[in-house]
């Protein structure tokens, strides 16, 4: 993992004295909320519906125990003792007090964390595969350049005051891991006929009110261009996206405008005249960064585990097994699925005890390291097979051993009404509800793959335009309301879903995701998903049972 | 004269400011003058005729590219921050920048401190604050953080070339 050296921990430490000095100048009525409002907003603090929020960085999702431990702390001392995935890696506390905000600040800084560019319109935390370094279908280490983008995207004297915010996440495998169709920026490493390594670049996806798919605009950026290249995008796009409306100030509008083709010629022409030297890391400091993440002292293991194997004559392990252990590059290892999706709970939080726990087996089982998945669960990338069962009992004991990882009740939801102050409906009782009826994991488990993705509102926090089932909360005349969506995937092959019908009253929506679940077990063929029963079935047999009360 | 804070590329000071920011309804008074792109299109060359000192107000949705030709005739370009979100400028600057201007990049609108650090690395070096700030806290913020992280019209070392030289005992 890449540890902060001395010039990383100064620019964190300078951050705190300046978040210090700008909450003291809040707090001593010097500022108002609003004039204080630019300055927590550059700085991932929210005011929400109840308390103010802090969203914490965790850049490509990767944690060591240290950090989880330091995490734990902060949720324990500062916020009701637990703390919340979201579909962007980060963590948000919900419950934080403006006076302890710089102190927060400075517990993260200690070990190498940080807020800085979580909110703002600014170049956010950048994502990346959560498998990366562990699966073997990877061109590269994607970390590396999400380590570079983050040092080059942050405190960027020309983009920290963008149309809009600005999201960037990198992969390089061919399954999609990072959803990187979705966002304004997707790279894509892979190599190209001479072996050479190289970006796809993606531009203008997204999703909210309107969402679109990133289109293509470059296949074979050479590696060592990447920043420059990131210039002169972001450049364009400072330049030329819109600030007049909102709504039409991603950088997907833009692309929209101007049309891929045209969009990726203004690119190059800028790109073309700048003067990349300048801008493009030297190959010394990507040498340095590449060596933070060199691969690890795995061991030299036999590619199946006779204890692995034996502990799954316990039925409740062999489910674990099937749906939370994922095959890993090194033979007689595994990436370890940790479910925040315990039926009943609410999707992506994680408490206190769960957070420690999860950093002791880090520590113990995953050469320290933990990552966070989009989909808002964590992951223990590189577990001995052998060491699995015990890995499996410590989870099972704190709520962490949910065998569903891509099941009906692995559901994304966005915080929603109970905590944000811009959503049109609850997101959590919605989806404890559907996995309530989902609960029993054989049920579940029949069922298969299913992805149900929730949003409060069309900001889609939720990703519910690329869930199998996307779900929306929309306002009806002060009700919350439920618009449906069907054959959504953020897949390698993304696609958005399709409406189903007019919006649902809360209290018919799991009625509806159960008829759903009915109509699909009925037209299904073979090892068909529910994905690719409704791509061949269309709509129509979906909305007929859902509707059909309404005939 | 009224007063403006100059980034002198070490700390900021307290200068006069010789410039007057005529709207485009005025009339030109006498001296030094900063006018609209508009204005300087019908207007700029008698002025510049005149021997006297122009600077022109470049407004977000406008393309510092108009200008290239005059640069090395212009005393100022002056750029506009309606609201300090509307952030075009900060690429205006650096644009002007690396095209070689070496004349007055100025801030001015809604110029917050907050803002200091990310205009002065953009290559803007005067500013007329709407806060109130003082060149002292000017200073202050614009010196806060000891690194930086990329290249930009400020000139300063990145932190890979600060680790190169600390690698190579430099
Ligand atoms: S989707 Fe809407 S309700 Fe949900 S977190 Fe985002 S902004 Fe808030």
């Amino acid at each position: 993992m890449y540890r902060y050296d001395a010039i990383d921990k100064e620019m964190l430490a300078d951050r705190v004295q300046e978040f210090r000095e700008q909450c003291a100048r809040r707090l001593a009525g010097e500022l108002t909320e609003d004039q204080f409002k630019r300055i927590r907003l550059m700085n991932g603090l929210y005011l929400q519906l109840h308390a103010y929020m802090l969203r914490i960085a965790i850049p490509y999702g990767a944690l060591n125990s240290a950090q989880l431990r330091k995490l734990a702390f902060i949720a324990g001392t500062y916020d009701k003792g637990y703390g919340h995935f979201t579909t962007r890696t980060n963590l948000q506390l919900h419950w934080i007090k403006l006076k302890d905000a710089p102190d927060i600040l400075e517990h993260l800084a200690e070990v190498g964390m940080h807020a800085i560019q979580t909110s703002g319109n600014d170049i956010r935390n950048i994502t990346a595969d959560p498998h990366a370094g562990a699966t073997a279908d990877e061109a590269d280490d994607p970390r590396i350049w999400a380590e570079a983008i983050r040092q080059w995207s942050t405190f960027h004297p020309e983009f920290s005051f963008l149309p809009r915010k600005f999201k960037i996440a990198v992969t390089a495998s061919p399954s999609d891991r990072a959803a990187t169709k979705v966002y304004d920026i997707g790279l894509r490493l892979h190599r190209n006929g001479d072996g050479e390594l190289a970006f796809e670049v993606m531009v203008g996806g997204g999703l909210g009110r309107t969402p679109y798919l990133g289109s293509t605009i470059r296949k074979h950026l050479p590696v060592r261009h990447l920043l420059s290249y990131l210039q002169a995008i972001l450049r364009v796009y400072n330049r030329h996206g819109r600030r007049d409306n909102i709504w039409k100030a991603r950088i997907k509008v833009l692309v929209a405008s101007l049309g891929p083709e045209g969009f990726a010629r203004e690119v190059d022409e800028e790109w073309e005249t700048s003067d990349k030297a300048r801008v493009d890391l030297p190959d010394t400091e990507l040498a340095r960064i590449r060596a933070a993440f060199a691969p690890r002292d795995f061991q030299t293991l036999p590619a199946t585990s006779t204890a692995f194997e034996a502990a799954k004559s316990n039925p409740a392990f062999a489910r674990f097994a099937r749906h939370n252990v994922k095959p890993h590059k090194i033979p007689g290892y595994a990436l370890v699925d940790v479910s925040l999706k315990q039926p009943g709970e609410t999707p992506g939080d994680c408490s206190v005890e769960q957070m420690q726990a999860v950093a002791d087996l880090a520590e113990r089982y995953s050469m320290d390291e933990a990552r966070v998945h989009y989909e808002q669960n964590l992951i223990l990338p590189h577990v001995k097979l052998d060491d699995v069962p015990a890995v499996w009992k410590a989870l099972d004991a704190v709520g962490l051993a949910t065998p569903n990882r891509g099941l009906i009740t692995d559901i994304i939801a966005c915080p929603g009404l109970d905590y944000c102050a811009l959503a049109n409906a609850r997101a959590i009782p919605i989806a404890q509800a559907i996995a309530r009826k989902f609960a029993d994991p054989a049920l579940a488990e029949r069922v298969g793959d299913l992805g149900i993705k929730i949003s409060g509102c069309i900001n889609a926090c939720g990703h519910h335009h690329v869930g199998a089932i996307g779900i929306l909360g929309v306002d009806k005349k002060g009700e919350e309301f439920y618009q449906l969506t069907l054959g959504g995937s953020p897949e390698a092959n993304a696609t958005l879903g399709q409406s189903l019908g007019p919006a649902l009253p809360a209290d018919k929506v799991a009625g509806a995701v159960d008829q759903l679940v009915e109509v699909y077990l009925r037209e299904r063929k073979g090892e068909e998903r529910f994905l690719d029963t409704f791509r061949r079935t269309g709509l129509a047999p979906f909305k007929e049972a859902v509707y059909a009360d309404a005939h | 004269m009224p007063m403006l804070i100059r980034w002198t590329g070490q700390t900021a000071v307290a200068a006069e400011d010789p410039f007057t920011a005529v709207g485009d309804e005025d009339p030109i008074p006498r001296g030094d003058v900063i006018i609209s792109l508009q204005r300087f299109q019908t207007e700029g060359e008698r002025l510049l005729a005149e021997g006297r000192k122009v600077g022109v107000r470049i407004e977000p949705n406008e393309q510092v590219e108009e200008i290239v030709r005059d640069l090395p005739r212009l005393a100022v370009v002056a750029l506009a921050f309606p609201k300090y979100l509307q952030g075009q400028a900060y690429s205006s600057a650096a644009v002007l920048r690396e095209r070689g201007f070496a004349g007055e990049v100025r801030a001015v609108g809604d110029v917050l401190r907050e803002q200091a650090r990310f205009m002065v690395r953009a290559g803007i070096d005067t500013f007329e604050p709407a806060d109130g700030a003082t060149p002292a806290e000017w200073s202050h913020v614009v010196g806060r953080f000891r690194h930086v992280y990329q290249r930009a019209a400020d000139g300063r070392e990145p932190a890979f070339v600060e680790r190169l030289e600390a690698n190579h005992g430099v």
